[in-house]
């Protein structure tokens, strides 16, 4: 007798695996990150709870976990609109820095402006410059078919290296010990924070871009007509939409987005313009809004979630255990997490047979 | 008496909601080419891939060389030296033939033996004339030198009984006349040759014996030699139909609503699809295209509807060049389509079916409040839709895939006519339908030429085509042959008109422009 497993198709996706499977997801993800902490030495339930002290434990630790969660949220929603339309967006980190670099460029040429004005210009300048940024690969995939992929991935490096060449070079500020920064910017170009912590309101932008895509998505001719042409260019054409205007027209708001991302990350956080302004945001953002099902409001819990991930990782750094181990963890999560993506769609079943 | 290599009895096949073979006796002997004859949907392509062992068939035996076989993969019918190479190649465009040929054989080593592929590769094909030069990397072959590889990578495998599903369409005559003298050479080193295919004039120069098929059942077998292409056409095509099934009403001709002028279109491939192709449709008007699928009809039906560009020529719609205008354009005025492609282009898929019951009117006001869908307006609108079409469904917000294929052509029909169109352009729109939907889509169709609409349709089925057209227009190459009145033909006129067999014989390949 042999045992078979196999993948069955479910007829429609299970309510109950939708709240079994991501918490099932996790708790094999801690326990495959326990064995590697075993093997380390460290005791895991204590790793595990200094992670969640140190990303949801305390007021502070909460608002850390919010400022990390911000980018995520932004980028995470940039990407999710593109990918409605099957438009593989992967060049959120490209066009969020490119965002910082145009945002950056106003703050420091016109820091004496007044500050609604000054963050109102950096805000539009962000989104133009990411929105731009997205608009060539979406120009390229309209007209010529070219490769969304490889054009957002490629063009990530040039913007990375372009803030980079500006960073060692021309805006390098002169105090700066040779670091690769530019000034501060001036007060005016600050995000208003809430209250003292450092989350800003970049947080209600991220917010309201997400109930502003709810309501486009769902009661909007625009909306309706992404939905088409995701599902099918065929009907699209048929139904009368102009594909290629669409696909050029949502990789401009996808990339302006992102760019917002970067704009908040500068005025908001860095107040300045510097090397390595994102830690792959934009790429993780690509996990976001994955996991968040596409779904707004579900990218602003899920960037959240990731936000406390990255912040209870350091917390867990600072007492000993060594990032390798922290990197560990929070790949086997998102592993697991996407990994237990199957079993929505599908269920196992368990047969017996009798070997041939 | 001769043993066949081949022997298939009883076969049957059904999918959901079609009988593809039924009964099906079907024998090919070493050393002939058989060519099995049939209009699409005949079942040809479902019986071969039986016997290739990509469906198992619900009934029936399959004997091969004498055995008793029970195919589970293509790869086991080929340990038997069955074969068959699809319409579309499958061959890895960046490998070499040989690194083709290679791929999948089983009993290798986990290096490639490039050497001794290469040197058997090109003996088979010195042998078979084949012409390949086994190093050459497959995208720098034509089209007919990579169908060639195909057939090599058959022989490299053993195959002894090589199946060709419609191989001719993608060839130039040249080519065509090169594939028939290595089928030929091969039949005689004793294979067996099936040749599935609708081409009447090709049938009759290479095969020695011919099988016919219609809706899934055998029609006629026997050698070349005793059949004309008479016979051929009739057993195709025709069929008694009973005088009271002909449209015979005297209708007065209304006024011409859409005339084709000198229409010309390019296909996907880059060839004339439609040239030269003029008609006219009155008011109140069913004008049937009957020709055999892949002649023309979908870019004759897609030019009209906006969805391809008119290339020469011009489409009026009462009097006014809409030639220019682009889908939504030419739907405002009146120009409303069922597409042969139904989930796809005509439905999508995984959306609602109220979200797919405004597909074409999604942007008319009546559905917004402010910027705002309502979606209650919108609710009720698909309701009295599917109410008024009798389209069974449990809930307006299930995908529309859950609906069953009658009932997707039902929605479909009464979301284009709910528009009031002027022309009503529909292409099968009773194919795979059961006897019951096919009949509601007739009525509805009826009731809409009593309206005034002007329709063409595109039916597979001349009884259909009889049935309900006033006027028939063939199409044979692109090209439209002729346009008949019903009452003053009959069903061998138009049968041999769609095999062009009165229009002089042009390949479309001829007509290629790069």
């Amino acid at each position: 007798m042999v045992l078979r497993i196999r993948l069955i198709k479910r007829e429609q996706e299970s309510a109950v695996a939708r709240i079994t499977v991501p918490v099932l997801s996790v708790i094999s993800a801690l326990l495959f990150g326990w064995l590697f902490l075993f093997i380390y030495g460290a005791e895991a339930g204590e790793t595990y709870l200094k992670m969640y002290h140190g990303a949801l434990g305390t007021s502070y630790a909460f608002s850390e976990t919010l400022v990390k969660a911000i980018p995520l949220m932004l980028a995470g929603l940039a990407v999710s609109l593109a990918f409605r339309m099957k438009l593989w967006n992967i060049g959120a980190e490209g066009q969020l820095y490119m965002g910082a670099f145009a945002a950056s460029g106003i703050a420091l040429g016109w820091g004496n402006q007044p500050a609604w004005i000054l963050i109102t210009v950096m805000l539009l300048a962000g989104f133009i410059a990411g929105g731009l940024w997205g608009l060539i690969t979406g120009v390229l995939r309209a007209r010529w078919g070219v490769n969304e992929t490889i054009t957002t991935l490629l063009l990530n490096y040039v913007a990375i290296l372009w803030v980079d060449s500006l960073v060692y070079g021309p805006w390098r500020d002169p105090q700066s010990l040779g670091f690769p920064l530019t000034p501060r910017f001036s007060m005016n170009a600050y995000l208003p924070t809430l209250g003292d912590s450092r989350v800003h309101i970049g947080l209600l932008i991220a917010l309201l871009i997400a109930i502003i895509f709810y309501y486009l998505l769902n009661y909007t001719r625009w909306g309706y007509e992404m939905k088409v042409i995701g599902e099918s260019h065929l009907a699209a054409r048929y139904a009368g939409i102009n594909v290629p205007r669409n696909i050029m027209l949502v990789m401009l708001i996808s990339g302006g987005i992102a760019g917002i991302a970067g704009m908040i990350e500068v005025t908001g956080i860095t107040h300045r313009l510097q090397s390595g302004i994102s830690p792959g945001y934009g790429y993780t953002a690509i996990i976001v809004a994955w996991l968040g099902r596409l779904n707004p409001f579900a990218i602003i819990v899920v960037a959240f979630l990731m936000g406390a991930l990255l912040v209870g990782g350091f917390a867990a750094q600072s007492s000993g255990i060594p990032f390798s181990i922290v990197l560990i963890l929070q790949g086997s999560i998102l592993f697991f997490l996407l990994a237990g993506e199957i079993f929505l769609k599908y269920r196992l079943k368990l047969s017996r047979r009798a070997a041939e | 008496m001769r043993v066949p290599i081949i022997e298939m009895t009883g076969i049957g096949k059904s999918f959901p909601g079609v009988i593809a073979n039924e009964d099906i006796t079907f024998k090919v002997y070493g050393g002939e080419i058989h060519a099995l004859l049939g209009e699409n949907g005949a079942g040809k392509s479902t019986l071969m891939s039986i016997l290739a062992g990509l469906y198992r068939p619900d009934a029936g035996i399959i004997k091969v060389k004498g055995q008793m076989v029970q195919f589970h993969s293509p790869r086991h019918a080929l340990a038997s030296g069955v074969g068959m190479i699809y319409q579309h190649l499958r061959l890895v465009d960046n490998l070499t033939v040989a690194e083709n040929i290679a791929l999948g054989v089983s009993g290798q080593g986990f290096f490639l033996n490039r050497i001794e592929i290469e040197a058997a590769s090109q003996k088979l094909s010195d042998q078979f004339g084949l012409d390949v030069n086994p190093r050459a990397k497959v995208s720098q072959l034509s089209l007919g030198e990579q169908q060639r590889v195909e057939i090599l990578k058959m022989l490299y495998r053993g195959c002894d009984i090589l199946i060709l599903d419609e191989p001719t369409t993608v060839l130039t005559p040249r080519e065509t006349r090169e594939l028939f003298k290595v089928l030929r050479l091969m039949t005689q080193q004793g294979k067996a040759i099936i040749l599935i295919t609708h081409k009447l004039n090709e049938v009759k120069t290479i095969a020695d014996s011919i099988t016919v098929l219609r809706r899934g059942r055998v029609v006629g077998s026997a050698s070349n030699q005793d059949l004309t292409e008479q016979d051929l056409t009739r057993m195709m095509v025709a069929r008694a139909i009973s005088p009271e099934k002909i449209n015979r009403q005297r209708r007065q001709l209304g006024n011409p609503v859409l005339e084709l002028k000198n229409l010309g279109v390019i296909g996907d491939q880059g060839h004339w699809a439609i040239q030269n192709a003029s008609l006219t449709i009155g008011r109140g008007e069913i004008v049937a295209i009957a020709g055999v699928a892949g002649n023309g009809q979908r870019e004759l039906i897609e030019a009209i509807a906006g969805l391809r560009p008119v290339k020469s020529g011009q489409i009026t719609l009462a009097g006014e060049d809409i030639s220019a205008l682009d889908v939504r354009a030419r739907l405002r005025r009146g120009i409303n389509m069922v597409p042969e492609n139904r989930l796809g282009m005509g439905l999508v898929p995984n959306l609602s079916i109220m979200e797919n019951g405004i597909l074409r009117n999604y942007h008319n006001k009546d559905f917004y409040h402010g910027i705002f869908f309502d979606y209650k307006r919108m609710r009720d609108y698909v309701n009295k839709l599917v109410e008024k079409y009798n389209v069974q469904l449990a809930d307006i917000n299930h995908p529309v895939n859950y609906l069953s294929g009658g009932n997707l052509q039902k929605l479909l029909l009464a979301r284009e006519i709910s528009q009031a169109p002027q022309v009503l352009l529909a292409s099968y729109p009773v194919r795979g339908l059961d006897i019951a939907s096919a009949e509601a889509v007739f009525t509805i169709l009826q009731e809409e030429r009593e309206k005034g609409t002007a329709i063409l349709l595109v039916l597979e089925d001349l009884e259909d085509v009889f049935r309900l057209a006033d006027r028939i227009a063939v199409m044979f190459n692109g090209q439209i042959n002729a346009v008949l009145d019903v009452q003053n033909t009959d069903l061998e006129q138009i049968g041999s008109l769609m095999l062009g067999m009165s229009g002089e014989k042009v390949n479309g390949a001829e007509n290629q422009v790069n």
